[in-house]
């Protein structure tokens, strides 16, 4: 007797353990969500740094693995999606190595200084991450930083002996499936059922960051003669993202399309002040005064004989208050007057000269970039105290991306954006407007689960410490629009993310 | 005595958790076998806990009732608009009860009972959704009780006693949804204090209107458990001044809340009982978790709970089938204290139909095996915690929970 009940005990304890609650309708189960008519088996993502999921100035694999389209992935897994890989870099420093010596730096992180005051530096340490060791792919995720339009397309950009002089990219010589290979082709050779998009940020973007110091290439069609830092010409752009998207839905795969931001939403060009000189009225009526014969007599006088407009005098002029004042700068969209005002009339000596040869106050809607916040207001010769950056020696002309170079970064982005919307269009395919998200974002802020999505720098939580790149948490928002357009266009259901679960800045001290 | 301590020590490796917030009804198979009635039951030493005051209406001189249950609980979660999921693995508790009773005079027994009313163990994965609000949690009270009962006329009897509590609680949880250190992983905190001790009471009378009509009465005293000095041990935080989390020590209070129970028996057609209680638990008590860190750089962590009383009504049948059988069945509707709101993953806890049976084998004159089972059903339930705060923002964790415990129990009665 004592034993049966032992064993009905024991197989009934058995029994019980498989007993889990079942959800009436469980998340799990196939059909709870739908991929409609998308098929999201196969997902590749094509792109840049955006889509690698770089932050922070590096790649690291913390970063990757909060990339917009892993999280995309995951939540793919949901609707039918199958396994998403990407070409995880070797640690979370982020650096890279070229056979041994470092080519790039580690990332950002927010460190406490000596007097309590929280900013970013780089992380220490040597990285481990060498491009020459190749990884087996292929990989769904051929997000490859730096790349811009024309790059995709370009064999040999994944090419190890083509970095050094820079004709390839060290990101993508990690995994490029030949040296020969182009980015595209790797990313067909997948035959994706499902694919998505972001290309042409760094058409625009190089040469903003370098505060327009590049060359605006509209008009020429010849790609291999662009410097880093130059603007693409827009008919590059819609011939080769055109070409891209062919590529892509030849095999019949779906996919969505993302386009280009405008810089003026990023933290990068929105932070330093444009107006972040303090002076009291004595220093400001000193400066005044050593620019009044530049102001009353040389300007006038260049008008005079013709060599620039009235407009450009105006432009020129400078003038000091008590208070917060605009820094003067080298602006290489002014007339070089170097040469001329070594001449007679004014006869002025060469190291004045070349002071005045471009010279202007920053203007309001100019922007200044984030680096120039180390240089505004330092004297970089400690001998001469006088001489200060932005007071009395002009903000490097790639400090500030003035209004004309702001408009070509406008017109050249626009003419993108008009290509990457029409063949969404045309192709039917998902089209995501990135650019008015981001203008929301930084413009108000967009309200989630925990606070207010903003660029703030720091502290808003979109962005990190690059001030270009975002976060976790704003490549989480990134994803959350890309899998609304995709539910909109294929009338799928796929879940979208909470973005307060995804992290912002890394707080550290080295 | 000494086994009072072996029986102690067992209990602390088991771990429970079922019914209304963390109280767990697993106070001896005859009764659970009913419905875990027994406020108005004579039939054995389970009486130490259920109406001290029967104890002096048992037959036998000397009766010792001891047994385990075996819990299995199960909390699955899910969020439908991120698809975010999870299921609990919690290990299977084993709360053990022991008591002995003693018929000193014919109106003078003495009892002794050692049993585990509140607990709780769950185990979520690692870093789930909620992991800001637990990964997972190991709460024990250990309750040690001598009794006496006294008659005071054949209608009336009265008993009570001294409880002695010894409770222990382990929990860990993320600090955050988002704070990792260099390498992703979670920042997160496991809190743990042990021997943590406090003293309450028991008291209860019995009514025997008929001598088949039963009526009683028991109340347990609140004991709040004071842990000083726990240990707070925080991991994977960065190393910088804004994360100022270094481990440290804390206080925290964990109230064990007072319970009234009266219920009726009734014997009927020679070999039939019927049985009713109705539990009244105090949850009020229990309005916040707080842990008070030592180190004052660290921010003390309050959670509310603002748990409601609750109560419990419970029915259960008696059959003694043969001079060797003795079949149980039973019932009782659980209702949660927890308000709309205050829904937190480490006691997800909605109403509950419980269904029970048990039956008792007579192997000679001096020895029983008992058996029960039990079936706890929750309904799915869409629920959230509305407390959680991030940088003064109130952060809800919404989703749907679906729970349900088993838990068959053998024990054995053994009487002079």
């Amino acid at each position: 007797m004592k034993n049966i009940l032992k064993y009905t005990f024991a197989v009934l304890a058995v029994g019980l353990v498989s007993c889990d609650p079942e959800f009436d309708s469980p998340v799990t189960d196939d059909g709870f969500y739908s991929s409609g008519t998308a098929d999201l088996s196969k997902y590749v993502s094509v792109g840049n740094s955006l889509t690698a999921g770089y932050a922070d100035g590096a790649l690291y694999i913390t970063g990757q693995n909060n990339s917009y389209p892993n999280i995309m992935a995951q939540q793919f897994e949901f609707a039918g999606g199958g396994d998403f890989t990407q070409p995880l870099m070797n640690d979370n420093l982020g650096g890279l190595l070229l056979g041994g010596s470092q080519i790039a730096e580690n990332r950002f992180v927010l460190a406490v200084d000596a007097n309590g005051n929280p900013g970013p530096v780089r992380l220490d340490g040597m990285p481990t991450t060498d491009i020459t060791n190749k990884l087996s792919g292929p990989f769904n995720n051929m997000g490859v930083p730096g790349a811009k339009s024309f790059h995709l397309v370009a064999p040999g950009y994944g090419n190890v002996g083509g970095i050094l002089a820079g004709t390839a990219n060290p990101y993508f010589a990690r995994f490029a499936s030949t040296e020969s290979a182009t980015v595209i082709g790797d990313a067909v050779a997948q035959n994706p059922t499902f694919f998505s998009l972001w290309i042409g940020n760094n058409d625009i973007l190089s040469y903003a960051t370098s505060g327009g110091t590049g060359v605006d290439q509209t008009g020429n069609l010849d790609p291999s003669s662009y410097g880093p830092e130059d603007i693409t010409d827009p008919n590059v752009f819609a011939s080769v993202y055109s070409q891209q998207v062919e590529a892509l839905t030849a095999g019949g795969a779906k996919g969505v399309l993302v386009n280009i931001p405008e810089v003026t939403s990023i933290p990068y060009f929105t932070t330093v002040p444009t107006n972040a000189i303090p002076l009291d009225a004595a220093t400001a009526a000193q400066l005044n005064a050593q620019f009044a014969a530049y102001n009353n007599q040389i300007l006038p006088g260049l008008v005079g004989i013709g060599l620039i407009t009235p407009e450009e005098a105006a432009l020129r002029m400078i003038n000091f208050s008590a208070g917060q004042n605009f820094p003067i700068m080298t602006d290489d969209d002014l007339t070089d007057i170097t040469q001329i005002l070594q001449g007679p009339p004014f006869n002025l000596p060469a190291q004045l000269a070349t002071l005045l040869g471009q010279l202007r106050q920053v203007k309001s809607d100019d922007l200044i970039v984030l680096i120039a916040s180390s240089e505004l207001g330092t004297t970089p010769d400690p001998s001469n105290p006088q001489g200060v950056i932005g007071v009395s020696i002009p903000l490097r002309d790639g400090l500030v991306l003035s209004t004309t170079e702001q408009a070509r970064v406008t017109a050249a982005s626009t003419a993108y954006n008009a290509t990457i919307q029409s063949l969404a269009g045309a192709k039917g395919l998902a089209f995501v407007d990135a650019k008015t998200a981001l203008s929301r974002v930084a413009n108000g802020g967009v309200s989630y689960d925990g606070g207010v999505l903003t660029s703030q720098f720091v502290t808003g939580g979109a962005f990190s410490l690059d001030g270009v790149h975002p976060t976790p948490r704003g490549y989480a928002y990134t994803a959350n629009l890309i899998i609304n357009a995709i539910n909109d266009t294929y009338d799928a259901s796929i879940p979208t993310v909470h973005i307060g679960n995804y992290a912002t800045v890394t707080v550290t001290n080295n | 005595m000494k086994k009072v301590l072996v029986l102690a020590a067992f209990a602390l490796v088991s771990a429970v958790t079922y019914a209304g917030g963390y109280r767990v009804s697993l106070q001896g198979n005859k009764a659970l076998a009913m419905g875990h009635t027994g406020v108005a039951v004579v039939n054995s030493s389970e009486s130490v806990f259920f109406n001290p005051a029967a104890l002096v209406y048992l037959e036998d001189k000397f009766s010792i009732s001891a047994g385990v249950h075996g819990v299995f609980s199960n909390i699955a979660y899910q969020d439908s608009e991120t698809g975010a999921n999870a299921r609990t693995d919690s290990p299977v508790g084993t709360p053990l009860y022991f008591y002995a009773s003693y018929q000193a005079t014919d109106w003078l027994a003495f009892g002794l009972g050692v049993y585990t009313p509140y607990g709780s163990s769950v185990e979520y994965e690692d870093d789930w959704a909620g992991s800001h609000l637990v990964n997972n949690i190991d709460l024990q009270a250990i309750y040690i009780q001598p009794t006496v009962s006294f008659k005071i006329n054949d209608k009336l009897s009265v008993g009570g006693g001294p409880i002695y509590v010894t409770g222990s609680v382990n929990f860990n949880r993320n600090l955050n949804r988002t704070l990792t250190d260099l390498e992703g992983n979670r920042a997160n905190v496991t809190v743990d204090a042990s021997g943590v001790s406090n003293w309450g009471w028991v008291a209860s009378a019995m009514v025997n209107l008929t001598d088949d009509l039963h009526i009683g009465a028991t109340y347990r005293s609140e004991i709040i458990l004071d842990a000083e000095d726990g240990d707070a041990d925080f991991e994977n935080v960065p190393n910088s001044p804004l994360t100022p989390f270094a481990d440290t020590t804390f206080d925290a209070s964990l109230p064990l809340p007072a319970e009234m129970t009266v219920g009726m028996s009734y014997d009927f057609c020679e070999k039939w009982t019927f049985a009713f209680d109705f539990n009244r638990t105090f949850w009020d008590v229990y309005e916040s978790l707080d842990l008070d860190f030592a180190n004052a750089e660290i921010p003390d962590s309050e959670n509310a709970r603002n748990y409601k009383n609750s109560s419990i009504y419970r029915f259960g049948m008696q059959y003694d089938v043969t001079k060797m059988f003795t079949l149980r069945a039973g019932y009782y509707f659980d209702e949660s204290p927890v308000r709309e709101g205050y829904f937190a993953p480490e006691t997800p806890r909605n109403d509950s139909n419980n269904f029970t049976a048990g039956l008792t084998v007579n192997l000679g004159e001096h020895l029983q095996i008992d058996a029960s089972f039990l079936y706890s059903h929750f309904k799915e339930v869409d629920a959230s915690y509305n407390y959680y705060s991030e940088n003064g923002v109130s952060v809800p964790f919404r989703g749907t929970y679906k729970t349900n415990a088993f838990v068959p129990g053998l024990g054995l009665t053994y009487k002079l």
